[in-house]
């Protein structure tokens, strides 16, 4: 028989009222629904009773919640798209192009959310290289300070209504024979060109301009005046063995910066079996990042530079028989001698560049090139370069048009002249005279402000796009997350407005890639093949054949008789720096907090001056001075900068933003007040300015790096080409420590006896990251590429001027010093009197020097002995490790550390108003990688050697029953860095890069007399000298 | 009974007997304070109180609120460890090592040094916990059973064996202490006239009645915390030296530092004890048995460990000079002529000339020059550990993370608020508990006071007749 239980007796009997109750548990009749329901205050059953019992509720559930750390749900797919799946990132190629860089990348998305960009190594442009500024670019994705709908006459609105609007009155316009205007910057991208001139086509008054804050118009124009077509070339430094730069900073923003920097590292490398450098003069007379690296940098004064060229033509000429021009001497003659005939040795492997904006000064150049029979080998006519193509005189033209009143309508697109203009005030009165002012800015920018309507632009990640960098050379651009807000396409704005029925931008860029891009390949016949090709590797190259002989007709003598002539006085130079650029990006933290590379300013620009001419007169680090050009003045202050030339002021543009968003507004000062316009094109240097000291307080700067010298020790040990080729451990003796048997290698005297090889006795990996200081450029990628994989927080001006940067990785910049320890003796200095000097950069013309420095994985830690908690310990992997949640914060392990890289959160950096960057709201943190963990505050943390990237590597080999190719995991630095100065790998592995890298004679460890071991190795700097280098360091 | 040599000078001035002793040890604890004690207390409470708010400050909003930075992870928080745990160490020296020696002056004093020991440890222990990133977890760095599975402390962290010290020595010299007041407490607690304080010494006295039994033990287990005291004296600031010298950080990294770091804390720690005693025994008038030899003998220990902290200093140079490393010498060199080179010359003015002076019998016996010299001295060995701390971490190996260090109002007030909380502490104790430890003054009332000496005198004058 069935057994039976009952709950009680009440059960058994069956009672009415306890079926009742049983059957509606919750009995008691709770007011919830009246609470909840809006109704009348009166009405409500809610008792002052029980609002009181719902707030002592509250108040003590809410109480009780705090008590313990909040539990954030991951919540899960439902329905598992297809192509996503947790934890797993998706690349997509696309191409970023803001009209001042050019690259291709990938984007890394996880989750459906843009994380990271990647170089594109299927580029043949690229070549998989970026810069600081494309790393940077994700995080202004995720900018608040962006539109979020369209805006007329400052008050939001709707697509619908503003289009009707526009096109109303851009008909109205155009009716009236008024001149409509869109104004771009640089335009390569061949939809956008098609929707321009479906513009055009619609509203016959149009016109379109293209102006770029900083110009190539004079380059244009010289190659016009000496090969009859305005374009400019592409080159290949790449071929060179010889660079001569005037002026042209190559590496880090003139033309194709990204591209430079990849080639320029190829012609830097030492392995492989190669055993030649390039030779690299820089003349300058600002120290700019390509002069920091140049084997011979040579400083002239701006107004200098036209007369040096001229100069070096006549010496090319006569050794490769050109004619002559009149020229004037200089005082460089004696090294231009033996810079034409190291060019006239390399003809055709040679390259002049020339980053002036006077088109004279290209032709000469273009002779120079010429004579030496560049064209054809290391420049190339044919395959244009189309990133830059802005005109100043058409521009020019539009603004005296748009004051005179013929202009109806403007369209300002990627570009921002209220901001970059010489008289921001006379530019936004001419703008209020055009009747219908519209801006496609993705942001109420400076030139917004004055217009009427604001038709918000997507971000380059939520967007379809193409672009022709270079003639064949064409790129896609797609979106990889749904537009974020209520923006679209500028393309797809001036479609509608052309009346276009198709308006979708997408079958658009299909329609022009079918038409004029597919007809240029044979290998496909299907166009949805060929798109899909496309669009997965991000790029097509069309095969072209390049033309016949290039032949020179400029008239160089006429030309020569144009050149500016050298001034006297005081000069200014204007230049762009590694993060901001021309300030397009001027709400980006990352770029903000990036160190610069030569100053290791954050935060600021700042007038860079000589120090012996700063004491001259009497200015110091800091000091408020107003610099006047024509009618133009700015304020600023001084930052003292070896390496100048003397009498010249360089100052940084991109600055002083008033309307780009919170973190980026009224940082430094603008510098575009100090553009001018000479002979029909933007000037970016003046003569003849005008000085003054202010009697403002000192400026404090926020330094990531306050000593600037190496004190004598062996840190960057470097050497010259010709000591190298005859020994190949030159400059790199071993660190030899004294004992009572004599000296010994610190492998020696170690009392662990750890094997003298790489790997380190690790059983299974051993990783490790090789750093080339010879193919180093000091740029700054990898500190970006590192903040957006690792999640390295942004800690303002403040906090960086207190040296608490939290970037995982650095890059000391060293300057030589006139004493060293060698001479200090022979110049009568006392050991004591000798550091002090030491310390002191050489004013003149130092040599620079550049090393990454992230943590170095010691295989004797000195910071895991001394930490009580072991909270950072050693993988069996040849990794450090940082266990967050076990450190305590005594900050032991930092004190101990020789290279300082350890990071101590002094607060809490995300979700604290003080810190109002990207972890402070929901928006920015979308760009976090979710495999790093966001570290609170009073925790110590530092490099990772990206250990998720290895974890996941790992496991992907895993998976295929096999070890980890080499190659196949790469660090964010590595990955990052444009000249593939970074290698990751594992020791473990004999045929790795890494293990063939550190057999190699150039091999050291940083500061290895102090036993630590490291993972990391730095490879020797060579120098192309015959001589050998400036003795900084005893050996 | 113990007898003494006349011309040994006595160590109670004035002919007191068991029962002065009592009577004057007692009225402090007995009296009303007056209004110099009040001022006093304000002014240390004032001070406390800033301690707490930056301490609260700090752990409130980080640590950002003081001046470190990515180079230099310690300033002021470890140099004031550093001194707080070396100002104790006179207490434990005179208590435990003198009671081994039989040095019977250190009777008048021990009680205050004592006290003083467990102050300056506790004010010691505050930097540790308030110099970490996350207080709340200060508990780590204890070997204690825990739920994170196998998870155990860093027994290599010389972090860790400072935590056994400090632990250590605080415990046994708390238990020392309270020993010696057991007997004295009992006095109190018989003499009391009220009731709350009856009932207060009855508890704080565990039930000593007097008896040889109670004598006995309370000298047993005196003699036993003595034994245990005594090597404390030398380990506990050798290991704190340790978190220095087990380094790698050039100017830290000295195998000297074991000892050096001994001498300096006995050198600061009885500048300490002048500074309080010479203060107490003018407020509480007890000049007859904190006397001139006391003040005295207590110089020579400062003048010797002073030369041994001097000589100290001239063997770092010297290493350094002789080790031939470039980083370890040029250490050196910036810390006598580099940025903080003030630090450095304040120190050796503070440290190795001033204590020079006591080689005058007249300035050992000056109650003047001994405070202002003692001052010096406390002065002094603040700047040594800043000086080892800061000065060597500003500048270590790579020039391109040199930075400079200032410190903050937070910083200023806590170190300033240690100093309001010792006092505190001290003010307190001066006035609940018998300063001097009578029970023990009491065994040489018969030998050392100056009435007997002068009887002793007497008698050996008509035996000689």
């Amino acid at each position: 028989m069935e057994k039976r239980y009952w709950k009680g007796v009440d059960e058994l009997n069956n009672d009415p009222e306890f079926v009742r109750l049983r059957n509606n548990e919750f009995f008691e009749h709770l007011p919830l629904n009246e609470t909840l329901q809006k109704k009348a205050e009166s009405d409500s059953s809610t008792s002052r009773r029980d609002f009181l019992k719902f707030l002592g509720f509250s108040v003590a559930a809410a109480s009780l919640a705090a008590c313990d750390a909040p539990v954030k749900k991951a919540i899960p797919y439902v329905v598992k798209p297809e192509e996503i799946t947790l934890g797993v990132p998706n690349y997509y190629a696309s191409t970023f192009a803001d009209g001042s860089d050019y690259c291709s990348v990938l984007i890394k998305t996880r989750e459906g959310r843009p994380i990271k960009i990647e170089g594109n190594e299927l580029s043949s442009v690229t070549k998989g290289a970026t810069n600081a500024r494309v790393q940077a670019s994700v995080l202004s994705l995720y900018d608040n300070a962006r539109l979020q709908q369209p805006m007329a006459k400052k008050k939001r609105t709707e697509w619908t209504a503003v289009d009707v609007e526009i096109t109303a009155k851009l008909a109205e316009q155009a009716a009236a024979g008024k001149k409509i205007a869109v104004v771009t910057s640089s335009m390569y991208s061949p939809s956008g060109k098609r929707a321009l001139s479906d513009f055009m086509a619609k509203y016959p008054t149009a016109s379109h301009v293209v102006y770029d804050a900083v110009s190539y118009y004079g380059m244009l124009k010289g190659n016009e005046l000496s090969f009859g077509k305005a374009v400019i070339p592409s080159y290949s430094i790449n071929k060179a063995e010889v660079i001569v730069s005037f002026n042209a900073d190559f590496l880090q923003n003139w033309l194709s910066p990204i591209e430079f920097a990849r080639q320029y590292g190829e012609t830097r490398k030492l392995r492989n079996g190669k055993r030649t450098l390039s030779k690299h003069h820089q003349f300058e007379s600002m120290l700019s990042l390509s002069g920091a690296n140049a084997d011979q940098r040579h400083k002239i004064k701006p107004s200098q530079q036209s007369a040096v060229i001229a100069s070096l033509y006549n010496k090319v000429a006569a050794l490769t028989g050109g004619t002559s021009v009149t020229a004037i001497s200089t005082p460089l003659d004696k090294s231009l001698d033996s810079i034409a005939k190291e060019l006239a040795a390399a003809k055709g492997k040679s390259v002049v560049m020339s980053g002036s904006n006077d088109p004279n000064e290209q032709v000469m150049v273009n002779a120079i090139n010429f004579l030496l029979g560049n064209y054809g080998s290391t420049i190339n006519l044919d395959r244009t370069c189309n990133l830059k193509n802005s005109n100043d005189a058409g521009y020019a033209q539009l603004l005296s048009d748009m004051d005179g009143g013929s202009v109806g309508a403007v369209i300002f697109w990627n570009t921002n002249p209220a901001y970059t203009a010489s008289n921001p005030k006379a530019f936004a009165a001419t703008l209020a005279k055009v009747p219908v002012k519209i801006s496609l800015s993705d942001r109420e920018d400076e030139t917004a402000q004055g217009c009427d309507y604001v038709c918000p632009d997507h971000h380059y990640l939520e967007s379809w796009g193409d672009a022709e960098a270079y003639k064949g050379s064409f790129s896609l651009m797609q979106p990889t997350i749904r537009p974020l807000f209520n923006t679209r396409q500028a393309g797809e704005s001036l479609l509608k407005w052309s009346g276009n029925t198709n308006t979708d931008y997408y079958t658009y860029i299909r329609s022009t890639w079918n038409t004029s891009v597919f007809p240029m390949q044979n290998g496909m016949s299907s166009f949805d093949a060929f798109w899909n090709q496309a669009l997965r590797d991000g790029i097509f190259e069309a095969s072209f054949v390049i033309g016949g002989a290039t032949s020179f007709s400029g008239n160089v003598a006429a030309a020569a008789n144009l050149l500016g002539k050298p001034a006297s006085g005081i000069e200014i130079t204007l230049y762009e720096k590694a993060g901001l650029g021309n300030g397009a990006g001027g709400n980006n933290p990352w770029l903000h907090e990036l160190p610069d590379p030569i100053t290791k300013v954050c935060w600021d620009n700042y007038f860079a001056v000589l120090p012996t001419y700063a004491e001259k007169m009497g200015w110091r680090q800091g000091t408020v001075i107003e610099v006047k050009v024509g009618n133009s003045s700015v304020k600023g202050p001084v930052l003292l900068q070896p390496a100048m030339a003397d009498e010249t002021i360089a100052v940084a543009l991109g600055y002083g933003r008033t309307n780009c968003g919170k973190a980026g507004n009224n940082v430094g000062f603008n510098a575009y007040p100090l553009v001018s316009m000479t002979g029909g094109v933007l000037n970016y240097y003046a003569t003849g300015v005008a000085v003054n000291k202010t009697v403002e307080d000192d400026y404090t700067f926020a330094l990531t790096q306050t000593h600037h010298t190496m004190m004598g020790r062996d840190i960057v040990k470097e050497t010259s080409l010709a000591a190298w080729l005859k020994d190949p451990k030159a400059g790199n003796p071993p660190e030899l420590i004294a004992s009572p048997e004599g000296p010994k290698t610190p492998e020696e005297l170690d009392l662990w006896k750890t094997k003298d090889e790489p790997g380190f006795d690790r059983i299974n990996h051993s990783w490790g990251l090789g750093i080339d200081l010879n193919s180093c450029i000091g740029c700054g990628a990898c500190v970006i590429a590192c903040n957006a994989e690792n999640n390295v927080p942004v800690v303002g001006k403040d906090e960086i001027g207190r040296a608490r940067e939290m970037h995982w990785i650095r890059i000391d910049r060293y300057y030589t010093s006139d004493i060293t320890k060698e001479n200090a003796e022979e110049k009568g200095l006392g050991k004591l009197d000798m550091y002090g000097e030491m310390e002191k950069p050489a004013s003149d013309n130092p040599q620079i020097m550049f090393q990454p420095v992230m943590c170095q994985h010691c295989n004797h830690a000195p910071c895991e002995t001394v930490c009580p908690v072991a909270a950072t310990t050693h993988s069996s992997d040849g990794l450090n490790m940082m266990a967050y949640n076990r450190c305590v914060g005594t900050r032991y392990c930092a004190n101990n550390c020789p290279y300082k890289v350890r990071r101590y959160n002094w607060f809490k950096y995300s979700d604290n108003d003080q810190f109002p960057y990207n972890m402070n709201d929901s928006l920015g943190k979308m760009v976090l990688n979710p495999d790093v963990t966001v570290r609170s505050r009073g925790v110590m943390e530092k490099c990772s050697m990206c250990i998720q990237r290895i974890q996941y590597g790992r496991l992907d080999a895993k998976k295929e029953g096999r070890r980890p190719k080499d190659g196949e995991i790469k660090t964010a630095c590595a990955q990052g860095c444009p000249t593939n100065a970074i290698v990751f790998g594992d020791f473990n592995d004999p045929n790795s890069q890494i293990s063939e890298l550190f057999k190699d004679e150039r091999s050291y460890h940083l500061l290895a007399s102090v036993g630590a071991r490291p993972s990391v190795f730095y490879q020797t700097k060579v120098w192309n000298r015959t001589e050998e280098p400036v003795k900084n360091h005893h050996s | 009974m113990h007898k003494e040599s006349e011309l040994r000078p006595p160590l109670i001035l004035g002919d007191k007997t068991w029962h002065d002793i009592t009577e004057d040890v007692c009225r402090p604890v007995e009296s009303k304070a007056n209004k110099w004690w009040w001022l006093a207390f304000s002014v240390s409470l004032a001070a406390f109180i800033w301690w707490v708010i930056a301490v609260s400050y700090t752990v409130g909003t980080g640590l950002g609120v003081w001046g470190l930075n990515k180079t230099v992870g310690w300033a002021w928080d470890i140099t004031n460890f550093v001194w707080w745990v070396g100002i104790g160490h006179a207490g434990t020296l005179i208590s435990a090592i003198l009671l081994l020696f039989r040095q019977k002056w250190r009777l008048s004093i021990n009680r205050s040094a004592e006290a003083m020991t467990i102050f300056a440890v506790i004010c010691a222990a505050s930097f540790i916990v308030s110099h970490m990133g996350r207080p709340w977890v200060a508990y780590w760095p204890l070997p204690l059973p825990n739920q994170f599975g196998s998870l155990w402390v860093n027994f290599n962290s010389p972090l860790v064996w400072d935590v056994f010290a400090i632990s250590t020595y605080f415990s046994v010299s708390l238990a020392f202490w309270y020993t010696g007041l057991i007997p004295d407490f009992a006095v109190i607690r018989d003499r009391a006239n009220t009731k709350w304080r009856k009932r207060i010494y009855t508890i704080l006295s565990f039930g000593w009645i007097g008896s040889a039994k109670n004598w006995q033990r309370f000298e047993e287990v005196s003699l036993v915390l003595a034994g245990l005291s005594t090597p404390l004296v030398l380990s506990v600031h050798s290991v704190v030296s340790m978190d220095f010298a087990t380094s790698i950080v050039p100017g830290w990294h000295t195998t000297i530092f074991p000892p050096y770091f001994v001498a300096g804390a006995i050198f600061s720690g009885f500048a300490m004890v002048q500074t309080l005693l010479i203060i107490v025994r003018k407020v509480l008038t007890l000049e007859d048995y904190i006397t001139i030899y006391h003040i005295d003998m207590m110089n020579r220990v400062i003048l010797i460990t002073g030369s041994i902290v001097g000589v100290a200093y001239i063997t770092e140079f010297f290493i350094a000079w002789y080790s031939g490393v470039e980083y370890e010498q040029y250490a050196f060199i910036n810390r006598a002529t580099g940025p903080y080179w003030w630090a450095y010359w304040s120190m050796m003015t503070c440290n190795v000339i001033t204590p020079q002076l006591f080689w005058s019998k007249k300035l050992r016996e000056s109650v003047f020059a001994t405070f202002i010299i003692s001052i010096f001295v406390n002065v002094g060995m603040w700047f040594e550990r800043f000086v080892i701390i800061v000065t060597s971490l500003h500048r270590d190996y790579l020039p391109s993370s040199w930075t400079m260090y200032s410190p903050t109002w937070v910083e200023a007030g806590i170190f300033i608020g240690s100093i309001g909380l010792f006092f505190t502490c001290f003010l307190i104790f001066v006035r609940v508990f018998p300063v001097i430890a009578m029970s023990e003054l009491k065994t040489i009332v018969k030998s050392s006071t100056e009435g007997a000496k002068k009887k002793q005198a007497a008698t050996a004058k008509q035996e000689t007749h």
